[in-house]
């Protein structure tokens, strides 16, 4: 579904992503795990058209994307939850949602697919027409995961989704995150907790100083000496 | 003086003030929505309100336009203006230094001023009558039919704009945009023309604010942007630059501040009573009436 085939991306002078590489097959979940600095959310903005690229090649459903502007991948299919959520936090949840839906224009489908978003994150339904500057950390990512549903895409870019939330929060997010692929959403997760991550995904690689690491099955990284040693914690 | 010719003057005072006052908010607008989106101070925007009131101008006088489709027609010429101006001068600029945007947004006013002189003449225009210039009394205060045409249409044409902002997609883009641009853009939101969206609306507002000071002042000239352009700047800087309501009740306040100067003191104090107001501002509320204080992000 999206293939990333050596990708090289500069900030000003520094090479921050070095001839990356990732392919994930439609209707997984594939991780990218890596340490604070790695490149992660790099490649993801990369990916969503944030950043150009200085080399490399982004091709999603067969079409080359490389280089494309943000708002047109999006209408796509290919839609990122951006790390530290970036809810719009003087608008309503309501809102949030709505702007979710920006580049749609099917009234009775986005009212459907909102009522959907309210079944899987009964506590938004609760809070619709608070501001979304209100809402708690957790509140907060379900929104964003919310809002990005709303676009409907067949591919969703998570960057670290568990990112200063308690620990059965951070699980009944990637709880969600299981169902949104089950409900035939493809993945692509960045995260900073690999154990999280890893039992949750089908296949994971590991990006280091902005190069790949290590890839394969998410069972086999998770049993990889060296990662358990650099990510897991022993 | 005594009490009730005080308080008589005081009043009236209230009444020129009020609607000096929504013509800078109308222009005040437009500053704050531009900065609001672009984080640019664009000097150039005193310089659309001249170019709108020459639109109105021509609709009045070649066109034979009455006032509600000459100030339709201005609006929409200066909106064209503005989307044109973003288009060639400053969207070129988009990723260059603070500073280098704001010297172009400076040399786009020296364009249209200058430019203005040799299309038009520096010669000031009079500004026909477009409708007759009845006086009411009430009591003794006085109040004529141009200072209730400006309050209203600005009352109009502040409403028309808050619906926008709060209602429409293209509204709710314009927050989105102005409060998290990548945010916004991850949204699948054509930043480009939410831009020229913003520059649109500005624009024609500070238009109409133009057609009206012509029809109140009866005279136009292509310097007429400068000094209210700079107190609409401090309007919007009062308010809180940035903040939509803090325009309008920046603007009406400059308004009012000027009228009972003039009124009560000397008018020659009028603009020094203007950028007194932008002193103390910076001084003491940085972020203006309605800021907030900006939380750095870590």
């Amino acid at each position: 579904m999206l293939k990333v085939s050596n990708l090289d991306v500069y900030y000003g002078a520094i090479h921050a992503i070095k001839d990356v590489s990732l392919e994930v097959p439609d209707g997984e979940i594939v991780t990218l795990i890596g340490s604070n600095g790695a490149g992660k959310s790099t490649t993801l903005h990369t990916i969503s058209g944030l950043i150009k690229p200085k080399n490399g090649s982004i091709v999603f459903e067969d079409t080359d994307i490389t280089g494309m502007a943000a708002h047109k991948i999006v209408g796509m299919g290919l839609c990122q939850v951006p790390e530290g959520r970036h809810v719009f936090a003087n608008m309503t949840v309501m809102e949030n949602l709505e702007l979710g839906a920006y580049l749609r224009s099917d009234k009775a489908g986005i009212a459907e697919d909102m009522d959907k978003i309210f079944q899987k994150f009964p506590r938004l339904l609760e809070r619709k027409t608070q501001v979304a500057g209100t809402l708690s950390g957790g509140e907060q990512q379900m929104l964003a995961m919310g809002r990005a549903l709303m676009s409907r895409p067949r591919l969703l870019l998570l960057d670290e989704p568990s990112m200063g939330l308690a620990p059965l929060l951070v699980k009944e997010i990637f709880n969600i995150i299981k169902e949104i692929n089950e409900s035939g959403t493809t993945v692509l997760l960045v995260e900073q907790n690999a154990n999280m991550a890893l039992s949750i995904a089908d296949k994971a690689y590991v990006l280091e100083t902005g190069r790949i690491a290590l890839a394969g099955t998410a069972q086999e990284l998770a049993s990889s000496e060296a990662v358990r040693k650099a990510y897991l914690g022993g | 003086m005594d009490m009730g010719s005080l308080l008589h003057q005081f009043l009236q005072q209230l009444i020129n003030g009020i609607s000096l006052g929504s013509i800078y908010a109308l222009i005040a607008l437009g500053y704050t929505m531009i900065y609001g989106i672009l984080k640019l101070i664009n000097f150039a925007h005193g310089d659309i309100y001249m170019l709108g009131a020459y639109f109105g101008f021509v609709a009045t006088t070649m066109l034979g336009f009455s006032f509600v489709p000459a100030i339709i027609f201005a609006m929409v010429g200066a909106a064209i203006a503005g989307i044109i101006i973003e288009r060639i001068a400053y969207r070129p600029m988009r990723n260059a230094p603070r500073i280098a945007i704001l010297i172009t947004a400076i040399g786009v006013s020296f364009l249209l001023e200058y430019g203005m002189m040799l299309i038009a003449t520096p010669q000031p225009r009079t500004f026909p009558a477009v409708f007759a210039a009845d006086v009411y009394h009430f009591g003794p205060l006085v109040v004529n039919s141009q200072q209730i045409v400006i309050l209203v249409s600005a009352i109009i044409l502040m409403a028309i704009l808050t619906y926008i902002v709060q209602y429409t997609k293209i509204g709710k883009a314009m927050r989105a945009v102005s409060f998290d641009t990548d945010a916004a853009r991850l949204m699948g939101i054509n930043i480009d023309r939410v831009i020229s969206a913003t520059f649109a609306l500005g624009s024609a507002l500070a238009a109409a604010g133009g057609v009206l000071v012509g029809i109140y002042y009866n005279s136009i000239d292509p310097l007429m942007g400068m000094v209210p352009g700079i107190k609409a700047f401090v309007a919007a800087v009062l308010g809180g630059i940035g903040i939509i309501p803090g325009a309008m009740v920046g603007g009406i306040i400059l308004g009012v501040v000027e009228a009972m100067v003039s009124g009560f003191i000397s008018s020659t104090f009028r603009d020094a009573a203007a950028f007194g107001i932008l002193i103390i501002i910076l001084l003491y509320k940085p972020a203006g009436i309605f800021g907030k204080n900006v939380r750095e992000k870590v």
